[in-house]
């Protein structure tokens, strides 16, 4: 099938700004979204710049606003689409070239949550126990890929960058729901702050953007709960 | 711009994050230099399990891991090797645990484990529960576990930094010289970056997109071994190369042995386990050099699905609950790539190109092998799947990927803290960079020639039909020939994007030249080795030959002729080679 690609371009040693520029690609119904920017790089315009590497979902480098939403390429059928594809780089980021946004900030705020293990106890000989109960507590927030989709979903982030986003919220809920952690107050400090928690207004973009299928929104409130609890 | 410091490691899957983690614990300054961000790395698509004898479950011991990593490798395995992996694979998953990995868990809260294939108790007697996993996502949380235990320590990260040359002092690695440093290309701006170090650690993992069908990430392109062979260190046991048998089918991507390892079945066009036929104890679960051989003769004598070059894998008979908890991620993978409903239907697959046993050549220390002798290349390392220890010889089981990277990312990371204290800085000429800003300078403007993508395709495409799972002298001469054709090809290659902002084309079309490399030292390696052994089968040399051929295959480069090929003999401690039946 013949899909009309359309894809924001912007290159800053030659444009002002962006602008759309459509390609008539041929595909198969099984095709991924990368498939046909692949396709578009390989046959039609080897500058088209875009990241991407695992290809199949793992490693969180082609996340994209895919026909109006956010989406990891490789992941996204032609069939699921149709034959009118339009792909942007994610909201809320800047722009580097084509789809490639800066993502050092994001992984800045990612930083700032503590988003590593503590337990500063003795460690014990052999594994510390933990049950399968208090496992699946957090397994949810430990499928999270880093990719941005949900922060740069999120209209409170496009509102106000400093807010340090869902992603990053995910990371730190993965530690603090964690029963060997000992750090989980150091967090919930953290995430009390007025960047933190707070600017989550529950539109619930995260949760549809998630790739992984996470409950963004729920892990949120989770953390949102528990520095409410804290807080007495 | 010019950047000193006292170690430098190249890449960040697991085996650059445990040396740099081990480093940083050692208060040695270190740069890790990565082309993605570190939690892109490929380490995070392993999907079943690591290994490790912990006996958690049933009876197991170190000893037994050892000896199926060996007879695995089909006696190619240096024994030494494999018994430092095995034994250690304890301490690094438990370390691991303490690091805050969320290991499944048994009804006791111990690390839960389960069947791999290969993977034996009491010698080969029956498979063993020896896998520790986190549902089907282990690579992922090893490598999340390892990026947060770095940032925690404060090693300094330069993401999206492309390194493009080796430095030596005192003449390239074959003269003599000793590690100094990297070229490093920044990615956002197409800078050239010089970094100068006491000690170097390759860990940029393996060259899967030789093929065209291909569970590697577009990312696997040989960088560090093409680097380091470009620069006079030669590249071991390239022939070995392994092909995973249950990649998706016609796309590659990987559905991992876990789901053999839970009890799922390889069906041909009749609905036969047609592997009681070929490895009647260990069935589905037997190496996967032997299962990718049996997929391929099944499909060959017409008995693949529809008389086509697919067969499939079946779990629907384990269950919503084993499927859903223990399988996730392939469920996904087989309902996005295939449209197919594994709780319900058996899912096409095909072998596919996986893992590279050979790389750059290392001691037990993850030290660099300047030839077969054993002679070092001072300030040089090298882990992961970009090095060759040699622990997996001829045919890697699975799981021990992540064991080596684990095991031997830590050695290196401890003994470059070793090597760096009270030694000097290596002295580097200020001009150091220019050979290869003159390459990527002439890369950038070349006006006339050919496009890249065209050589890639025809390169994926021989090395799929003549470099696969099975050869012959024939094939291997050709695909040889073919492969100079496109180097030469490659040498008036030219891009479209000129710029100097996030310059893809650019890196990718390097990357293609990296391959290359890589292609040819495998076809010229497979071409050599007058054997079968593990995953090279020759069909005009069907058997193992011990007498002439239990050695490992040393490729030293040149640059208008085929490698110059030596050899290296195998390190036998424990087990002596037998006929491997499983």
């Amino acid at each position: 099938m013949q899909v009309d690609l359309r894809i924001l371009r912007y290159d800053p040693e030659r444009d002002a700004a962006p602008h759309w520029e459509s390609y008539s690609v041929d595909a198969a119904p099984r095709d991924r979204v990368l498939n046909l920017l692949q396709s578009v790089k390989d046959l039609q315009d080897g500058s088209l710049t875009f990241r991407r590497s695992c290809a199949h979902g793992i490693c969180g480098s082609d996340a994209m606003l895919i026909n109006g939403r956010n989406r990891l390429a490789c992941r996204i059928r032609v069939e699921q689409l149709g034959r009118k594809v339009s792909v942007a780089p994610l909201g809320g980021l800047p722009v580097v070239k084509d789809l490639v946004v800066e993502m050092e900030g994001f992984f800045e705020k990612y930083r700032s949550v503590m988003p590593f293990f503590v337990n500063d106890t003795p460690t014990p000989a052999r594994e510390r126990r933990q049950s399968a109960k208090d496992r699946e507590r957090y397994d949810d927030t430990t499928k999270c890929i880093l990719c941005a989709a949900c922060t740069t979903s999120c209209p409170s982030f496009w509102a106000q960058p400093s807010y340090v986003g869902p992603a990053a919220i995910v990371q730190a809920h993965r530690f603090i729901f964690d029963s060997r952690d000992t750090a989980a107050e150091d967090r919930l400090e953290i995430l009390a702050d007025d960047d933190g928690v707070w600017k989550c207004r529950t539109t619930f973009n995260c949760v549809t953007a998630c790739p992984r299928e996470i409950n963004v929104t729920g892990a949120i409130l989770e953390v949102t709960r528990a520095i409410v609890a804290r807080h007495g | 711009m010019r950047i000193d410091t006292d170690a430098i490691v190249v890449g960040a899957g697991g085996a650059a994050l445990w040396a740099a983690l081990e480093l940083a614990h050692e208060g040695v300054q270190t740069a890790v230099l990565t082309k993605l961000y570190p939690t892109r790395s490929h380490t995070g698509a392993a999907q079943g399990g690591v290994c490790a004898a912990l006996g958690n479950l049933e009876e197991d011991h170190w000893e037994w891991h050892m000896f199926d990593t060996v007879k695995g490798g089909d006696y190619l395995s240096d024994q030494d090797a494999a018994e430092v992996l095995a034994r250690e694979a304890i301490e690094r998953v438990i370390e691991l645990e303490h690091m805050g990995l969320p290991f499944n868990r048994t009804p006791e809260g111990k690390i839960d484990q389960r069947r791999f294939g290969g993977h034996t108790r009491d010698f080969g007697e029956a498979p063993v529960k020896r896998a520790c996993y986190a549902a089907d996502r282990t690579g992922h949380m090893i490598l999340q576990t390892l990026y947060q235990q770095c940032i925690k320590a404060g090693v300094r990260f330069y993401d999206e930094y492309h390194v493009v040359d080796l430095l030596f002092e005192g003449g390239d690695a074959n003269e003599g010289g000793r590690a100094a440093g990297v070229v490093a290309y920044r990615i956002a701006d197409g800078e050239i970056h010089t970094f100068r170090a006491k000690a170097v650690l390759l860990a940029t993992g393996g060259y899967g997109r030789a093929w065209r069908i291909t569970s590697n990430a577009y990312s696997l392109a040989g960088d560090g071994m093409a680097l380091a062979y470009r620069r006079g260190v030669p590249l071991e046991d390239m022939e070995f190369y392994q092909f995973h048998p249950t990649g998706v089918y016609g796309i590659g991507i990987l559905l991992s042995e876990a789901a053999r390892g839970e009890g799922g079945t390889l069906l041909n066009r009749d609905g036969e386990r047609f592997m009681a036929r070929y490895a009647p104890r260990l069935m589905e679960l037997a190496p996967r050099d032997m299962v990718s051989r049996a997929m391929y003769l099944e499909i060959r004598d017409g008995r693949g699905i529809d008389g086509k070059d697919y067969l499939f894998l079946d779990v629907s008979h384990l269950g919503r609950k084993v499927i859903e908890e223990k399988l996730p991620d392939i469920t996904d993978f087989a309902r996005i790539y295939l449209g197919v409903e594994p709780l319900r239907e058996p899912v096409p697959v095909q072998p596919t190109a996986h893992y590279a046993m050979g790389g750059v050549p290392t001691d037990l220390s993850a030290r660099v092998l300047r030839d077969e002798t054993g002679a070092l290349v001072p300030g040089l390392y090298a882990a992961g799947e970009a090095a060759c220890v040699s622990v997996h010889g001829a045919n890697r089981l699975g799981t021990n990927s992540l064991v080596d990277l684990l095991v031997f990312g830590r050695r290196a990371g401890k003994a470059m803290a070793e090597d760096v204290r009270g030694g000097t800085l290596p002295e580097i000429a200020a001009d150091a960079d220019e050979p290869v800003r003159a390459e990527i300078e002439a890369l950038r403007t070349r006006a006339v020639g050919e496009r890249p993508d065209t050589i890639r395709a025809e390169m994926t495409r021989l090395m799929d039909e003549k470099v696969g799972v099975f050869r012959d002298a024939t094939l291997l001469s050709t695909a040889v020939e073919r492969i100079g054709e496109l180097r030469e090809r490659y040498a008036r290659v030219v891009v479209a994007d000129r710029g100097t902002t996030f310059n893809t084309d650019l890196l990718e079309t390097r990357e293609l030249g990296y391959l290359l490399d890589c292609a040819q030292a495998t076809a010229a390696s497979a071409l050599a080795r007058k054997e079968s052994r593990g995953a090279h089968s020759r069909e005009d040399y069907p058997e193992r030959n011990d007498a002439a051929w239990l050695a490992h295959t040393f490729a030293f480069r040149r640059d208008d002729a085929q490698p110059d090929l030596r050899y290296k003999p195998v390190s036998i401690t424990r087990f002596e080679p037998k006929p491997r039946t499983y």
